[in-house]
């Protein structure tokens, strides 16, 4: 059966009133006639000649020579009209595999394996608005969404956006993650995303640890292909009863997952039970979670917290999270990071008690003294050694100086 | 518009004609410069006699009551923005005198809106000239595409109040819709079926015009209490079935931004207050209806319940979140010059702390002060800000007319005047080279809020000097326009016409800048 031909008129992103820092593209090859442009847009009186110039140079560098094509602007930036260019010439089969890369954008340092990951804000594949602006709000991570907020008809459009949203945003000092989507649909992801150096692929629904292996194995071939030689670590996430029952093998199936966390939605669904507010019916899978990690030495990391609109939940839930030995939760809206972030901060009293066993350590060392004393209580030194974490990562989070 | 007038360079360094109207005018001469002599207008000499004893002055219709005021060709005829984009009253006057059959009206309100565009018709007609007042949709659109027969003209709350004293603009009959008033003429905002709170707006027109007709949909017998309007100023009291929309006079509910980038600007204002002390026990402060001055409220709130401070007063555009304030005791008054929302108005009707107010105490430029000045900060919006604090209200940066002036101009003589702006709106830059229309004078701005960081006009040393230490982002205004180019690209400048089609005055009436034909 002879492959179906591609529409002649191929399109991607999106136009309307309700759309915001996106444009919609119509692309129709031809065979003469040169390159054609229509573009409408609010900002032409400003921007009008830059983006007929910065199409026709991207067009150029997707080998385009001939063809008509319609842009419906709606005050996009840049890397988002040339992502939507190349997704609309890539549908056509015109691209012949070109690529076109917006400048890069001077990328942070590399991540560490045990940073603070309290917050990370999900941002959606296919929705450029969010992106510009998202490290204003000071997450400690944020998300650039390939799976479940992007429609199964947008993963090639939404994958190039990311790639060039990689490049071109400044996240400032944020760790900067994709969430790929399930094999095999995620090593496309992948071929497109990891030469950009993302700082972790974060792998959906995971239930057997070789399905770690092979991204990381993925992962390593193209980091070594494109000469990538930042660390790009991963965090599965399990979403089901299956994936929790293998929590440890999967924590250690690869020396570069950092964290694993859980997805509570579908796994409240694979359980058949409702998620509830106070999440008990999630409580042995969140705990086993944490256990297993902790015997991996890698990141517990909680789900999110679904009501954006209800701050006093979204505490207890963090709250509680900490309690049960998580380091950081999910946030689907800039709003909830702070929350989250006093949420995963060691109280004042915590604080100072730590202050204190830290001072006794450091008395008892420099004293040359084995045993570490405060007052008649001697300290055990597992104590000592949560206490010196402790004060580190309040350092870290601002909460002491 | 057939000819093109003489253009002179202001003080700004902006070219503005010197006749409009056929008014000789007086170029911005910078601030404070201007100051007229001589006596203010007046409204002609009345005696009680030509009035009835039994203080009855109703008539039968708004016809009746505009032919008993001389209604003729040429007129001036003045209206109020008080019941917002749900106004009846004002269309109904000037379809009224296009029934009565005259021509050339000068129509003046207080401000237009959008659901106000059937005067187009009336211009198209010959019944309206032109329009002297804020013109934004398809009245603004009709004036900037240059249909007006004259040229429009944007004044403050307090520069319309300036230019009925300075004679400028005599009223020959001022139209005022009162949610109650009694057959006297005293009349009141903040009762009644199309209860709006303040009417302060129609103060000058109630004292300076030559005829008042005051229309209502509720009439109450004689004493209307309290009364925003005195009834010893009004000719003639006219009773109709509704004086305007009730679901657009007020908003039911008071938005506050939802937008995550908006809170940031909105935290940031707040944060910088407390920072700089300014919020301390017994401040002020003013703020606007947009989401984020709304939101700022809320930020700035909690920082007064955590610092235990109270303010003294708050001046409105009251909303729910001011009548909060006032509700939990963390302001003494609110002094209130129009009243966006239901609570507002529900405030104003019961609560005695809540006080309506005019642009005669609040803004007027010849008045002996003003409240203006006393507000310790105010926090406002713009759409453009250019290096220098610069900044534009009233169009948009390809030159179309956006907003009017209202209190804008008049606020930035409080002691801290904030602009709470975006760095940038759907990649078209807020922070440009120059400003397409200057509607507030760079020196009157003191401090720019935006996502990207706090720029601090560099003439405020004692503000940069307050917050220096603190946390924020205090950043040259420079770099955060460098930042968004960045971002954005720099835009071309869109070209502007050559005619003016209206021009923006400064609070003491002289010729700030030009609004140029587009399109």
């Amino acid at each position: 059966m002879a492959a179906e031909a591609p529409p002649r008129i191929t399109e991607a992103g999106h136009w309307g009133r309700e759309v915001r820092s996106d444009a919609h593209v119509a692309f129709e090859p031809r065979d003469t006639g040169g390159v054609e442009i229509a573009l409408e847009s609010r900002v032409v009186p400003y921007y009008g000649n830059a983006i007929l110039e910065q199409s026709r140079g991207v067009l150029d560098e997707l080998g385009v020579k001939h063809a008509r094509v319609s842009i419906h602007d709606e005050g996009a930036l840049p890397f988002v009209i040339a992502a939507r260019l190349e997704a609309a010439v890539r549908r056509s089969g015109a691209a012949l595999g070109k690529r076109s890369l917006p400048a890069q954008h001077s990328q942070p340092p590399a991540s560490t394996k045990d940073r603070l990951r309290r917050s990370r804000l999900y941002l959606p594949g296919s929705e450029p608005k969010y992106y510009i602006n998202a490290a204003l709000h000071t997450p400690d991570a944020f998300i650039l969404d390939l799976e479940d907020s992007v429609h199964r008809d947008e993963k090639d459009a939404a994958r190039i956006l990311v790639r060039n949203t990689l490049r071109a945003v400044d996240f400032g000092a944020c760790e900067r993650m994709v969430r790929i989507n399930q094999l095999p649909l995620g090593l496309e992801d992948l071929a497109e995303i990891v030469p950009e150096g993302p700082d972790l692929i974060l792998m959906p629904k995971v239930e057997d640890p070789q399905q770690v292996a092979e991204v990381d194995r993925m992962i390593g071939e193209l980091k070594s292909r494109h000469g990538v030689i930042r660390p790009i670590w991963i965090m599965p996430i399990l979403e089901s009863a299956l994936g929790i029952e293998n929590a440890f093998p999967i924590a250690v199936a690869s020396e570069n997952v950092v964290a694993v966390t859980i997805g509570l939605e579908d796994y409240t669904a694979d359980l058949g039970v409702t998620k509830t507010l106070e999440g008990r019916e999630s409580q042995y899978a969140r705990s086993r979670v944490v256990n297993a990690t902790r015997a991996a030495g890698v990141q517990a990391i909680d789900s999110v917290f679904s009501d954006v609109a209800d701050m006093d939940g979204l505490r207890r839930w963090g709250e509680s999270s900490r309690a049960l030995g998580f380091e950081g939760m999910g946030c689907i809206h800039p709003g909830q990071i702070r929350v989250v972030h006093e949420a995963f901060a060691p109280t004042p009293p915590e604080i100072e008690k730590a202050q204190k066993i830290v001072a006794a350590f450091e008395e008892a060392q420099e004293k040359g003294l084995a045993v570490v004393s405060l007052g008649y209580r001697m300290i055990d030194p597992p104590v000592v050694q949560r206490a010196l974490k402790l004060v580190e990562r309040a350092r870290a989070m601002g909460v002491i100086w | 518009m057939s000819q093109r007038p003489e253009l002179a360079h202001n003080a700004a360094g902006r070219a503005v004609p010197t006749m409009v109207n056929g008014k000789p005018q007086i170029p911005f001469l910078g601030v404070g410069k201007f100051q007229p002599r001589g006596r203010k207008s007046g409204p002609p000499i009345r005696s009680n006699k030509d009035y009835p004893d039994n203080g009855d002055k109703r008539l039968p219709d708004l016809e009746t009551a505009l032919r008993k005021c001389g209604l003729r060709d040429g007129m001036v005829i003045s209206s109020h923005h008080h019941l917002r984009d749900g106004d009846k009253v004002a269309l109904m006057a000037l379809e009224t005198a296009a029934k009565i059959g005259v021509k050339d009206l000068l129509w003046f309100p207080s401000a237009s809106f959008p659901s106000q565009k059937g005067a187009i018709e009336l211009m198209e007609k010959g019944v309206i000239h032109h329009i002297e007042g804020s013109m934004n949709g398809p009245l603004g659109d009709y004036c900037t595409q240059g249909k007006m027969r004259g040229m429009g003209v944007l004044r403050s709350h307090g520069g319309r109040y300036q230019a009925i004293q300075d004679g400028e603009i005599h009223i020959d009959i001022a139209v005022i819709a009162a949610p109650t008033t009694d057959p006297f003429g005293n009349a009141d905002g903040s009762h009644g079926k199309s209860a709006c709170g303040s009417l302060g707006f129609a103060f000058a027109d109630s004292t300076y015009a030559d005829h008042v007709i005051v229309v209502t949909d509720n009439l109450v017998p004689f004493p209307c209490v309290p009364w925003q309007i005195q009834g010893n100023n009004v000719d003639h009291v006219v009773e109709v079935e509704s004086i305007g929309d009730p679901s657009k006079i007020v908003s039911g509910t008071t938005q506050i931004t939802r937008s995550p980038d908006r809170l940031l600007i909105a935290e940031l204002v707040a944060k910088f207050l407390r920072a700089a002390g300014i919020m301390k026990n017994g401040f002020s402060f003013q703020a606007g209806s947009g989401g984020i001055a709304l939101a700022f409220v809320q930020y700035l709130k909690q920082m007064m319940k955590d610092d235990g401070v109270k303010a003294r007063f708050v001046r409105g555009g009251s909303t729910k979140v001011l009548v909060e304030l006032l509700q939990e005791d963390l302001t003494d008054y609110i002094l209130d010059g129009q009243t966006f929302d239901l609570d507002g108005v529900k405030s104003m009707a019961n609560d005695p702390r809540h006080v309506a107010t005019s642009p005669f105490t609040s803004y007027n430029y010849h008045g002996k002060g003003n409240f203006a000045s006393l507000v310790d900060a105010v926090v406002l919006g713009a759409t453009e800000v250019d290096v220098n604090f610069n900044a534009n209200v009233v169009t948009h940066s390809d030159g179309r007319l956006l907003h009017g002036i209202g209190g804008w101009q008049n606020c930035l003589f409080a002691g801290c005047s904030i602009l709470a702006v975006p760095s940038f709106r759907d990649r078209i830059p807020v922070i440009v080279d120059e400003v397409t229309t200057l509607t507030g004078p760079g020196e009157m701005i003191d401090v720019i809020v935006t996502e990207r960081g706090i720029a601090i006009n560099p003439k405020r040393q004692d503000l940069l000097d307050a917050v220096k230490g603190s946390k924020l982002p205090i950043r040259p205004l420079q770099d955060i326009k460098t930042e968004v180019e960045k971002i954005c690209g720099k835009p071309a400048r869109p070209e502007l016409g050559d005619r003016p089609c209206a021009v923006v005055k400064w609070v003491d009436g002289t010729i700030l800048d030009t609004v140029w034909q587009v399109g």
